[in-house]
C-alpha cells in the first residue's frame, strides 16, 4: 500500500473559529493508481494534497506512506520524505526565472544526499522523459504554459518519488495545454508512476482511474472512473454536446475553450 | 556535510548575484566598505608614523638623558630663567654621584661668524662638547678622529665639522688637517661627524655644525650659558633610578626645600616612546569606535537588505522547502549570502584602504611613507566583516528558515 489514511483531520483556527478543512478522511492508494480527486472550491483538497505532500500535518489521524507514519515525523524529516519520496506539482509552477530549465529540475538534487553527484545528467533524462529535450538552456520566460508545467513535472520527477501528486496543475493553462500535459501524466502512468491530481475538469479526471470525490472536508464518493455517477452523467452530457457540434455544418477548427466537448471527442 | 556542500554552492551562487546587481549590491555594502576601509587606513597610518617615529627617537638614542634648567610655573613671576639653567659644577656632581648615569656632556650652544679661505658664513653654530658626547649620542665620526681628554684639558682650538659643513663651507672633499676661523681664532679640523637628520622634529633641513670642547667654547663665550646636559643610563630599567638620583642631587644643591617644584627637567627618550605608544592607542581606539559605528549602519544595511530578499523570494523559499530543503538547509543559505555581500564589501573596502595608504605614501616628505597595511590588519577586516554578515543576516536567515512552505507558496 502506497498511501494508507485514517480519520485525518485538519483545523484551522480563525481567531475563535475553526475550520475543519478535513474532517475524518479514509483514504486509500496502491502503487501505480491515477487518482483524480474532486470537489467544489473550499471542500479540502489542497489541504489533502500538502498532508499528502508532507507539507502540512494533520491536526489528528494517521498517514503511512510506504508503510511509514508520516504524522508522527519532524520536519526535517518530512523535508527528507519530501525530497526522495515525493513530487509535487503546483499550479503556478513555481519555477525560478532566473535560472535555465535544467537548472530548475537541478535543485532538488541540490538537497538530495545520494543523488547530487549525477544531478546534471538526472536532470536531462528528466527533461527528456517530458520531451523537453531541446529546451534545456531555456529560462522559463523563454518557454510556453505548457512546457513550463513540463519543466516542472520534470522536476518532480527528478528524484524518482514514490508518488506524484498534481494540485490543479491544468488550471493556469489552455485546453490544447492542459491536453498536452495530460497525455504526459498517462504516459508516466503507463510507466507505472503512481500519480494523484486535483482538479475540477471532468475532461482531466476523465483520465485518471479512479475520482474521489470531497465535500467539507470528508470524502463523499470514491469510484472507479468509468462508475463514478457524476462522471457518467458528464459524459453524456459531453456527447450530446459533440453529437450537436457535428450537427451545425460548419465545423470550426477545434479551438473551442468553453465546453470540453472538443477534448472529449479528440 | 550537505550544509558544507550547500554552503560552498551557495557562496558561489551570491557571488554570481552580487556581481549581476553591483550598484546594489555597492550601496548595500557602503557601511562595510567604509567601515573597513577606515581601520584598515588608519592602522597603515599609524603603523608608519610609528615606524618614522621610532626611527627618529632611535637616532636620538632609547638610553639618553636630557636634563635641563626649567622655570616652573609657579616662579614664573619671581624667577629668572637664567637662574634655573645648569652649572658646571651640577654636571660634575652628576657625573660623581649618579651611579645609574654612566656617562654625560654638557652642550653649549652658540652661533659664530665662520670663514674658510674667501668663504665666510655669517653664523654657524657651535657646540662646546666633553669627549663622553660621542658615546652618549653615538653620532659617527667618517673622517678623523673624535674629542680626546686632552683636547678638553687643554681647551685646544680644534674641531669637529659635520659632512654638511664640507658643502656650505666649500671645504675640500677631506678637510681634517685643514683650518676654519671661528669667531675670528684658528681652529684645526680634527675629525668629520655624520650629519643626522630630524625628519619629525625641525623639518629635513640639516646645516652645517662645529663641535669644539666644552672648554674652548667657554673661552669664546666665558659667560655663556650651558644649554643643557646629555647623559647616558647604564641600562634602561635604570631610568627611574637615575632620575631619582640626578633630582636628589639637584635639589640638593639648589637647596629646594620638600614644598619647591624642581627647578629642571629630566627626560628620558624611552618616556617619548611611551607617550607616543599612548597616543597611537588612544588614535587606534577612538578609529575603533568610528569603525564601530560604521560596521554597525554597514549591518543594519545588510539586514535591511537580506530582509528585502528574504521577502521577495518568500515563494522561492516556500518552493525550496516543498522540494526538500530544511530549515537549517536554508538559514545557511541566507546566511552564506550575507556573509559573501559582507566579505565582497570588506574586499572592496581593504582595497580602498590600501589605495588610500598609497595615495599617502606617494606624498613627498610624508611622515607616513612607511605606511603600509600588515597582515593582522587584514584578517582583522575580514573577520569583522564575516561576522558583521554572520550577526546581521541571522535574523533574516531564521526569518527565511521558519517560513512555513505552503504560506511561502501563496505569498505574491
Ligand atoms: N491556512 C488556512 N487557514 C485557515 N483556513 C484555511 C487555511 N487553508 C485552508 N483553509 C480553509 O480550509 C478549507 C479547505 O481549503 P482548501 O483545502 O484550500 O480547499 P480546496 O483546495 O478544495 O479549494 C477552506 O474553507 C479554506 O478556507
Ligand atoms: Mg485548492
Amino acid at each position: 500500500m502506497t498511501i494508507h489514511i485514517r480519520q485525518l483531520t485538519k483545523t484551522y483556527k480563525l481567531g475563535v473559529e475553526r475550520v475543519h478543512a478535513l474532517a475524518g478522511v479514509d483514504l486509500d492508494i496502491t502503487q501505480n493508481e491515477f487518482v483524480a480527486i474532486m470537489g467544489a472550491s473550499g471542500s479540502g483538497k489542497s489541504t489533502l494534497m500538502h498532508i499528502l505532500g508532507c507539507l502540512d500535518r494533520p491536526t489528528t489521524g494517521s498517514y503511512d506512506l510506504n508503510n511509514k507514519p508520516m504524522h508522527k515525523m519532524g520536519s526535517a524529516g518530512l523535508a527528507r520524505v519530501r525530497n526522495e519520496e515525493i513530487g509535487f506539482i503546483f499550479q503556478s509552477f513555481e519555477l525560478l526565472n532566473r535560472a535555465s530549465a535544467l537548472k530548475n529540475v537541478m535543485l532538488p538534487m541540490i538537497y538530495s544526499r545520494k543523488h547530487w553527484l549525477t544531478a546534471r545528467s538526472r536532470a536531462k533524462r528528466a527533461l527528456e522523459r517530458v520531451n523537453l529535450a531541446d529546451r534545456i538552456g531555456h529560462k522559463p520566460n523563454q518557454l510556453s504554459g505548457g512546457q513550463r508545467q513540463r519543466v516542472a513535472i520534470a522536476r518532480a520527477l527528478v528524484n524518482e518519488p514514490s508518488i506524484l501528486l498534481a494540485d490543479e496543475p491544468t488550471g493556469n493553462l489552455d485546453s490544447t495545454t492542459t491536453n498536452e500535459i495530460i497525455d504526459l501524466f498517462k504516459q508516466l502512468h503507463d510507466e507505472g508512476q503512481t500519480i494523484v491530481i486535483v482538479t475540477h475538469e471532468e475532461e482531466v479526471a476523465s483520465h485518471a482511474q479512479r475520482i474521489v470525490r470531497l465535500r467539507d472536508g470528508i470524502v463523499e464518493s470514491d469510484h472507479p472512473t468509468a462508475e463514478d455517477p457524476i462522471h457518467r452523467r458528464w459524459l453524456a452530457g459531453a456527447a450530446a454536446a459533440a453529437q450537436e457540434a457535428a450537427d451545425n455544418t460548419e465545423p470550426r477548427p477545434s479551438q473551442g475553450h468553453d465546453t470540453p466537448a472538443t477534448g472529449a471527442s479528440a | 556535510m550537505i550544509l558544507f556542500r550547500i554552503a560552498l554552492q551557495t557562496f558561489g551562487l551570491a557571488l554570481g548575484q552580487i556581481w549581476s546587481n553591483k550598484v546594489r549590491s555597492l550601496l548595500t555594502t557602503l557601511g562595510v566598505i567604509i567601515g573597513v576601509a577606515s581601520v584598515v587606513a588608519v592602522i597603515a597610518a599609524l603603523q608608519g608614523l610609528k615606524t618614522t617615529v621610532l626611527d627618529e627617537f632611535e637616532k636620538l638614542g632609547a638610553n639618553r638623558v636630557y636634563i635641563d634648567g626649567q622655570l616652573p610655573r609657579s616662579m614664573w613671576a619671581t624667577g629668572s630663567w637664567r637662574d634655573v639653567q645648569l652649572k658646571l659644577h651640577e654636571i660634575e656632581t652628576i657625573r660623581e654621584r649618579c651611579p645609574s648615569i654612566t656617562s654625560i656632556t654638557p652642550e653649549l650652544w652658540r652661533s659664530y661668524p665662520t670663514e674658510y679661505g674667501d668663504r665666510k658664513l655669517d653664523s654657524v653654530p657651535t657646540v662646546g662638547i666633553w669627549p663622553t658626547w660621542h658615546d652618549i649620542v653615538g653620532r659617527q665620526i667618517i673622517q678623523g678622529r673624535p674629542f680626546i681628554p686632552i683636547d678638553e684639558s687643554d681647551r685646544r682650538f680644534v674641531c669637529i665639522i659635520n659632512d654638511k659643513a664640507i658643502e656650505e663651507l666649500d671645504l675640500p672633499r677631506e678637510p681634517v688637517g685643514e683650518y676654519l676661523r671661528i669667531a675670528g681664532k684658528r681652529f684645526l679640523i680634527v675629525g668629520v661627524v655624520e650629519t643626522v637628520t630630524l625628519n619629525l622634529f625641525g623639518g629635513g633641513d640639516s646645516s652645517a655644525e662645529v663641535f669644539v670642547p666644552f672648554g674652548t667654547a667657554q673661552v669664546l663665550a666665558p659667560r655663556a650659558w650651558i644649554s643643557h646636559a646629555w647623559g647616558s643610563l647604564s641600562s634602561p630599567e635604570h631610568v627611574d633610578d637615575a632620575k631619582a638620583e640626578i633630582a636628589f642631587v639637584l635639589r640638593k644643591m639648589r637647596e629646594l626645600t620638600a614644598e619647591d617644584e624642581d627647578t629642571f627637567q629630566i627626560e628620558v627618550i624611552q618616556q617619548f616612546i611611551d607617550q607616543f605608544n599612548a597616543m597611537a592607542k588612544g588614535i587606534t581606539a577612538g578609529a575603533s569606535g568610528i569603525v564601530g559605528i560604521s560596521l554597525l549602519v554597514g549591518g543594519i544595511g545588510i539586514m535591511n537588505i537580506m530582509l528585502v530578499s528574504v521577502s521577495e523570494r518568500t515563494r522561492e523559499i516556500g518552493l525550496r522547502k516543498a522540494i526538500g530543503a530544511r530549515p537549517g538547509v536554508i538559514l545557511v543559505q541566507f546566511l552564506v549570502e550575507s556573509v559573501t555581500l559582507c566579505l565582497a564589501g570588506g574586499a572592496i573596502g581593504l582595497a580602498a584602504g590600501q589605495g588610500l595608504i598609497s595615495l599617502i605614501r606617494s606624498i613627498p616628505e610624508s611622515p607616513l611613507k612607511d605606511a603600509s597595511v600588515p597582515a593582522w590588519a587584514v584578517i582583522l577586516a575580514v573577520g569583522f566583516s564575516a561576522s558583521t554578515g554572520v550577526i546581521f543576516g541571522m535574523f533574516p536567515a531564521i526569518k527565511a528558515a521558519r517560513l512555513d512552505p505552503i504560506e511561502a507558496l501563496r505569498h505574491d
